[in-house]
């Protein structure tokens, strides 16, 4: 990692790089839900086990099917996302075709996500009953 | 219309740098993860989860494998899920995550903060947060 870059934020939020920017943004919007989502989580758990309520809280929260939909969001946009950039890394002969892997990567995340959330709401429910 | 072929150079004409090295590093950590949700899913339909676990639950346990992310299942016999192997697995899991994590994050920070001594600190800071973390992340799922 060099130390010379120097683009700025609002450079950066105005660059339209369409369908490959979209995925690129959400795969940081992903990776950083879920390293403050994983470090917040370690300390509540880390917490609620010494009795703290706070801890018992935080967790409360995250337990909720809204938040779970998010997290599976980032966890599942940020998996499959990194599938693609890892094989075409690998693999570089396969960047020519790095369009139709975003169409792909696309599909298999509307379908594992759509059924992530359906279990989701099926799961909550089940709990109220 | 024909397509260009894409260029690509061999590693050994490409030197190892560290940011080859980290390069590198985050895409076998990611690799490696895979393989760490792979073997928690595959352990988990063996221990009975097709019956026991919903879709979601599957994949929280999948994700890291601590016996926590069982308690509000369906699952009537826990003991299996809490053994060694499993608090092992969920200690690779999360090391290679919160590594994987911590570089990630600095990456992005780097994009979007401008000065040399910020992005030094950014490291410090992340360096400091990583080595807070994980002793706590590993006493959480070997005491849950």
């Amino acid at each position: 990692m060099g130390l010379n870059r120097n683009v700025s934020l609002k450079t950066a939020l105005r660059y339209k790089g369409q369908g490959p920017f979209l995925t690129y943004i959400l795969h940081r919007i992903g990776g950083m839900g879920m390293a403050i989502f994983i470090t917040t989580h370690i300390l509540a758990t880390f917490l609620e086990g010494r009795g703290w309520k706070i801890g018992h809280i935080v967790n409360f929260v995250y337990v909720s099917p809204f938040f779970q939909a998010f997290f599976i969001f980032c966890v599942l946009f940020h998996a499959i996302n990194g599938m693609r950039i890892t094989i075409l890394d690998l693999f570089p002969g396969l960047i020519l075709h790095h369009r139709r892997a975003i169409m792909i990567e696309w599909i298999l995340f509307i379908v594992l996500y759509g059924f992530a959330v359906v279990s989701i709401i099926t799961t909550a429910i089940a709990r109220l009953a | 219309m024909t397509q260009a072929k894409a260029r690509t150079l061999s590693l050994s004409k490409r030197g190892m740098s560290f940011e080859t090295f980290m390069w590198l590093f985050t895409r076998l950590t990611a690799l490696g993860m895979y393989a760490f949700i792979l073997v928690g899913v595959i352990g988990a339909l063996v221990m009975g989860a097709r019956n026991q676990m919903t879709f979601i639950e599957v994949l929280r346990w999948a994700l890291v494998t601590n016996p926590g992310h069982v308690a509000y299942t369906n699952v009537a016999d826990i003991a299996p899920w809490e053994s060694v192997f499993w608090r092992l697995v969920a200690s690779g899991m999360f090391l290679t995550a919160s590594s994987h994590g911590m570089h990630g994050v600095i990456v992005i920070l780097d994009d979007y903060l401008g000065g040399i001594s910020q992005r030094k600190w950014i490291r410090i800071l992340n360096l400091a947060a990583y080595f807070i973390i994980a002793p706590i992340g590993l006493y959480v799922i070997w005491t849950a």
